[in-house]
């Protein structure tokens, strides 16, 4: 059972940063994970007065706010024209749509889970988060980095042309995935961020230039056993490494042959 | 500590821990119609709606409540009838224990979905579990709802014109 | 008939889809000491010392019990008539912890957050024993689940705890192996199906309260509230007469609460403290420390002629019963004695068993009752032997199934009475579009569809065991009160029982009240089990209604000064012909009431020599993902000979559950365990039960045989419509890919490593 001492709804991302200074307080996002530890937590810190609720669409970015809910994206017009869908896609097996309601952004990608599409999805877009005090960081970078206790404010998505796709395997239609993907060509450069491998979504670049911007079956199956070839997989309780590979390549190949978008 | 918040329409003060959920507190007040199916936000019996949205009212802070507004199925009560009726018509209520969670999330999604396909029907309520009923009557229920409400459309515009 | 094979609304049907607080936790007193346990976090360990004065410290704490506080005696939980087959293998708290969860202190308190701060507070020094998770290393190993020697078997079941084994038997026809050598063509196959858990929505609670006589009550979420008297009375020592059980709605059983899992605990708080106690489970507890379905291994081996010509059935069975032997006995003999008598004029079979304790949490009775998993063994074995023999598996079940008349030597010998299953065949083939479907489609993209079948049988209560009663009151105003011992857990039994006696007595619906199971004041029932309610406890009604048709006809006529055998009873009035005077049914009533001798109730108890079995035939269409392994299913077909359905809608909708509950089985439910015997699927974030995504449509219909043993020809429906998704699905999976799936659950990887191994190794 988790126990909270204090429940401070912050006034300022600055005392939001502050309080989280504390390892004994935690920042509280959709509140899906952190209910299910069973520790002891001092301040929660909640941020849902901050503003940080939504998505600003510019020419040059979709700027999305940590507190947004992942019901927000899967509805959201533009990301969703931009990514032809895919960002819908990434999220709608999300357990459900109250879930969803509360499920942030935020808490999706600063959780850095193994699990998670949503980081998948955003990994494999030309994307930063902004860090109240480490400013812009490549989420890349961000993917790859232990947690600290700094406060992750949004998202920025750039808006280079892209086209993408995403897809996932699932034993059952709203559990985990055994394996998520998300296949990208941006200005004629691919790259597929694999997931749930079950580990931390990581980024795999076209480097030998195996893709063309439409790609045929061929030139797919060649990607993929490029990013078989590169990826680490292991085994959980949902699927074993050797199959997780397998599904890796088949779930590229199909990525990349179905990509769509801006 | 205390919050304020709107409860089915009535303003509503309540003292509680830091860490009372929303679903802890709506039963002790009484809404006994919310149930709890799991602890880990994945049944759908808990739902509520949070300043008009479904969300599991296990997995909110009851803090965060302050100065909203929830709505549970106590509060809609003439929907729960209406829609509910049809779900009885197919017998697909079977135990009942998931249904006030379901039937919440049947009334969000009319509500942002006037008429949504079968995909969306299951795509919308694939949160909420049940295990007696496979689905389909409630399903069926969903469709006859549907037509009812169409029918009744037509007759008003009829009595209209 | 005006009520019987109607789509009756269920009477509590408007208060449950408007939630209003009908259930246990709903009215449970305020003031209730919150009772929680504190478990074993071992697999197999002895106390070896436990302090619970810190606990007893907590502010609010009320009292902490140890194994050192609770009666010696040994019983079992399983809700079985006595004397039951399960033997009496537990304490309420033991010195000896057997799983992973086993209780090992009780905890109640003002309040959950310091009940849960004095479980902190218990300090237990455990002796860590080696534990025997495989029921292979199981049976005669060196690690003993129950060494102990006040461990008893009430019945001669082929139990021996020294041995590990909890039943063990053998029934055959002929010579098995004999008739095997002569076939042409014979399969030999072992197939492995899961533990699996029931979920209900609604996790296992109850609370209880001392009332002003002094007596123990307890209201319980159970399908048992006679069973549960005695378990609890055999658990705390105490004479049944100071126990009364009822229950409210119920927010689903499927077998789980047809055993006492969490009755006693709060009912030992209240007998101690005199306080009222309850006790909710967790999803955890009621996922790690529950009831499951037993995991069993089965051996078959099928042989026929080239022609076609079944010939003989060989299965063993060996089960595992976990910690301990809850309902071990008596599952596993369904899952030979409900799959062989599927198929005729058989030669010879043999069904053999063992049944073993091991240091996993106990198994349980779980819908479908064992022969889910022996139908999905058989019928797989069919399916494998109609393609080694080159035949259509419709041609070889038109072939070799049981039909109506035939002797079912494997089912005790009974005669299939009431039987449809090849109507049943026919129908969901046509439904199906089989011969359109069959085997598969190649859809493109690495995409299968393909379609499988399987058939079934159940049972309509235990033949000579099972007991159901019906109490029939006249009321004041010609309105009837009906008491029954069986429990409506969703299933709609209170209203499908009223709709008999509306049908019987020629009345309105709503002049028919029904209470159920109070063991204070309803007349005996075993409960709600073994697909019993509607065949036997029906039965009772019926009959029951018949005498009470005779009372009320009597009163007329001496109302009417006329002869019973020349008055006549329509259903409201109570007539002479001879000279057309009558009395009303309301007249009949207040006159009961009114100097009256002789009360106008009837009691009827019922047991019934013959469990005629339903069947069903199902038929799954899915679509294969050849690159991946991934399952979809499109389309189930399901018909059902259950007799004749007493409440349609309710029929339809026990049969798509049931098959939603199978293919959850089939695709992905599993009880998995780690090493050192912890249970991994232990929410339902990690045990996935279908989502309305999953299942896809659900196509249900009936071919109704007439059961004469039964109320107005019915027969069961609870459990037999569990039973034919895996083995269906297997089929299709096998007519998309080639491959024969064994065990289960169907996972897309072991689908894909199969394909894989059999292109590499073929």
């Amino acid at each position: 059972m988790l126990t909270i001492r204090e429940y401070v709804k912050a006034e300022s991302i600055a005392q939001a940063y502050e309080l989280n200074q504390k390892r004994s307080n935690r920042v509280i996002g959709g509140m899906l994970w952190l209910r299910l530890g069973s520790g002891n937590v001092n301040k929660a810190i909640d941020l849902s007065g901050l503003g940080l609720e939504g998505i600003e669409e510019t020419e040059e970015e979709f700027s999305i706010g940590a507190m947004t809910t992942l019901r927000q994206l899967e509805l959201h017009e533009g990301l969703n024209r931009y990514t032809g869908g895919a960002v819908r896609e990434s999220v709608r097996h999300i357990v459900g749509v109250q879930f969803r309601n509360l499920a942030t952004v935020g808490g999706s990608i600063y959780g850095r889970f193994g699990f998670s599409d949503v980081l998948t999805m955003f990994l494999a877009l030309d994307c930063q988060v902004e860090l109240y005090r480490g400013g812009l960081v490549p989420l890349e970078t961000f993917a790859a980095a232990p947690r600290n206790r700094d406060l992750l404010v949004r998202i920025h998505v750039k808006k280079r042309p892209v086209r993408a796709a995403y897809l996932s395997m699932r034993n059952n239609s709203t559990d985990f995935p055994v394996l998520t993907c998300a296949a990208v060509c941006l200005e004629g450069a691919w790259q597929a961020a694999i997931g749930a491998r079950p580990g931390r979504a990581v980024l795999i670049r076209d480097q030998e230039r195996l893709l063309p911007e439409i790609p045929s079956p061929k030139d797919a199956e060649a990607f993929a056993a490029y990013v078989q070839e590169h990826l680490t997989t292991g085994s959980n309780m949902r699927a074993s490494a050797a199959y997780r590979k397998k599904i890796a390549g088949v779930l590229t190949r199909r990525a990349c042959l179905q990509t769509g978008g801006i | 500590m205390k919050i304020q918040f709107t409860l089915n329409g009535k303003k509503t003060e309540a003292q509680i821990r830091p860490d009372t959920t929303l679903y802890e507190l709506v039963r002790q007040l009484g809404c006994l119609s919310v149930k709890c199916g799991c602890e880990t936000s994945n049944c759908g019996l808990c739902t509520v709606f949070f300043n008009g949205t479904p969300v599991l009212s296990c997995s909110v802070l009851a803090a965060r409540a302050d100065g909203g507004r929830v709505e549970t199925l106590e509060g809609l009560q003439k929907e729960a009838e209406e829609i509910g009726a049809f779900v009885a018509g197919q017998g697909a209520e079977q135990c009942g224990f998931c249904n006030p969670g379901m039937i919440m999330n049947m009334i969000a999604m009319f509500r942002e979905l006037p008429s949504p396909t079968d995909q969306e029907i299951r795509e919308y309520l694939a949160g909420n579990l049940c295990r007696c009923s496979g689905y389909e009557g409630q399903m069926r229920a969903v469709k006859d709802f549907m037509k009812y409400r169409e029918q009744k459309t037509e007759e008003s515009k009829e009595a209209r014109v | 008939m005006r009520y019987v094979n109607q789509p009756v609304v269920k009477s509590d049907a408007m208060a449950l889809v408007t939630g209003k607080p009908v259930y246990t936790d709903d009215i449970a007193p305020k003031d209730c000491l919150v009772v929680k346990l504190l478990r074993s976090p071992h697999a197999h360990a002895l106390i070896e010392n436990i302090s619970v004065d810190k606990a007893l410290l907590v502010p609010g704490v009320e009292a902490v019990f140890t194994y050192r506080d609770v009666p010696q005696e040994r019983f079992t939980l399983a809700g079985q008539t006595y004397p039951e087959a399960s033997p009496y293998d537990r304490l309420i708290l033991d010195r000896r912890l057997r799983y992973v969860g086993d209780p090992v202190a009780i905890v109640a308190g003002r309040d959950e957050a310091c009940v849960e701060k004095a479980m902190k507070l218990i300090k237990v020094t455990y002796q860590v024993l080696e534990p025997v998770l495989d029921p292979h290393d199981a049976l005669d190993g060196k690690i003993l689940v129950h060494p102990e020697d006040n461990w008893k078997a009430l019945c001669p079941v082929g139990a021996d705890n020294k041995r590990n084994l909890c039943a063990s038997a053998r029934d055959e026809m002929g010579d098995v192996d004999q008739v095997l050598a002569d076939c042409d063509v014979v399969v030999d196959r072992v197939y492995r199906t899961k533990a699996n858990q029931q979920t209900m929505m609604e996790t296992f609670r109850t609370f209880t309260y001392m009332d002003h006589n002094g007596r123990l009550n307890i209201v319980s979420s159970t399908q048992i509230v006679f069973h549960v008297r005695r378990i609890v009375a055999n658990a705390l020592g105490i004479p049944k007469s100071r126990i009364r059980v009822t229950k409210p709605r119920i927010g689903g059983g499927f077998g789980a609460k047809q055993t006492a899992v969490s009755e006693v605990f709060p009912a030992f708080v209240t007998w101690k403290t005199g306080k009222p106690a309850k006790i909710i489970f967790t999803r955890e507890e009621s996922m790690t420390a529950s009831t499951p379905r037993h995991a069993m291994e089965l051996h078959v081996r099928m042989g026929a002629d080239r022609d076609g010509k079944l010939r003989a059935i060989d299965v063993y069975t060996l089960s595992n019963t976990g910690a301990y032997g809850e309902h071990g006995p008596t599952t596993v003999g369904l899952s030979g004695h409900k799959s062989i008598p599927l198929y005729h004029d058989l030669e010879a079979y043999r069904f053999c068993y063992d049944v073993v304790y091991t240091n996993r949490m106990s198994a349980g009775a779980y819908r479908g009752y064992g022969a889910t998993q022996g139908t999905f063994a058989v019928e797989t074995a069919a399916n494998e032997l109609a393609a080694a023999l080159g035949m259509d598996p419709i041609e070889f079940r038109l072939k070799n199934m049981v039909r109506q008349g035939d002797v079912m030597p494997a089912y005790y010998g009974e005669t299939a009475t009431s039987c449809a299953l090849d109507r049943c065949l026919l129908r969901a083939k046509e439904l199906m579009g089989w011969d359109e479907k069959y085997p598969c489609r190649d859809m493109g993209n690495g995409k299968v569809r393909s379609v499988g079948v399987a058939m079934t049988m159940q049972g309509s209560g235990i033949s000579g065991v099972d007991v159901g009663s019906a109490t029939l009151k006249l009321n004041d105003a010609g309105f009837y009160t009906l008491l029954i011992g069986s429990a409506d857990m969703g299933t709609g039994c209170d209203t499908i029982l009223a709709q008999i006696a509306a049908e019987c007595l020629d009345c309105d619906l709503d002049l028919i009240t029904v209470r159920a199971a109070d063991t204070d004041t309803s007349p005996y029932d075993s409960g709600s089990y073994a697909s019993s309610t509607t065949y036997v406890t029906g039965k009772a009604v019926e009959q029951a209604c018949e005498q009470m048709r005779k009372k009320i006809t009597e009163t007329g006529a001496a109302m009417l000064s006329c002869p019973a055998d020349q008055a006549e009873f329509d259903g409201s009035v109570v007539k002479n012909p001879a000279d057309g005077s009558q009395v009303t049914l309301a007249e009949i009533g207040w006159k009961s009431q009114l100097g009256f001798n002789g009360a106008l109730e009837v009691t009827v108890t019922h047991s019934s020599p013959v469990s005629p079995p339903p069947y069903m035939v199902g038929m799954a269409e899915i679509e294969l993902d050849k690159e991946t392994g991934s399952v979809q299913v499109i389309n189930y077909v399901g018909v059902v000979d259950c007799g004749t359905p007493i409440n349609s809608n309710l029929a339809r909708v026990q049969t798509e559950g049931g098959i939603g509950q199978g293919i959850g089985m089939a695709l992905f439910e599993d009880v998995q365990y780690t090493p050192a015997g912890k249970v991994r699927e232990n929410s339902f974030m990690q045990y996935k039960i279908p989502n309305r995504m999953d299942v896809g449509k659900i196509t249900v219909d009936f071919e109704s045989s007439y059961e004469q043993t039964g109320p107005f020809g019915a027969k069961s429906i609870g459990e037999v419509v569990i039973n034919t998704p895996c083995p269906a699905i297997a089929h299709a999976v096998y007519n998309a890919c080639g491959c024969w799936m064994r065990e289960l659950p169907i996972t897309p990887e072991k689908i894909l490593m199969k394909m894989i191994d059999n292109t590499e190794n073929p």
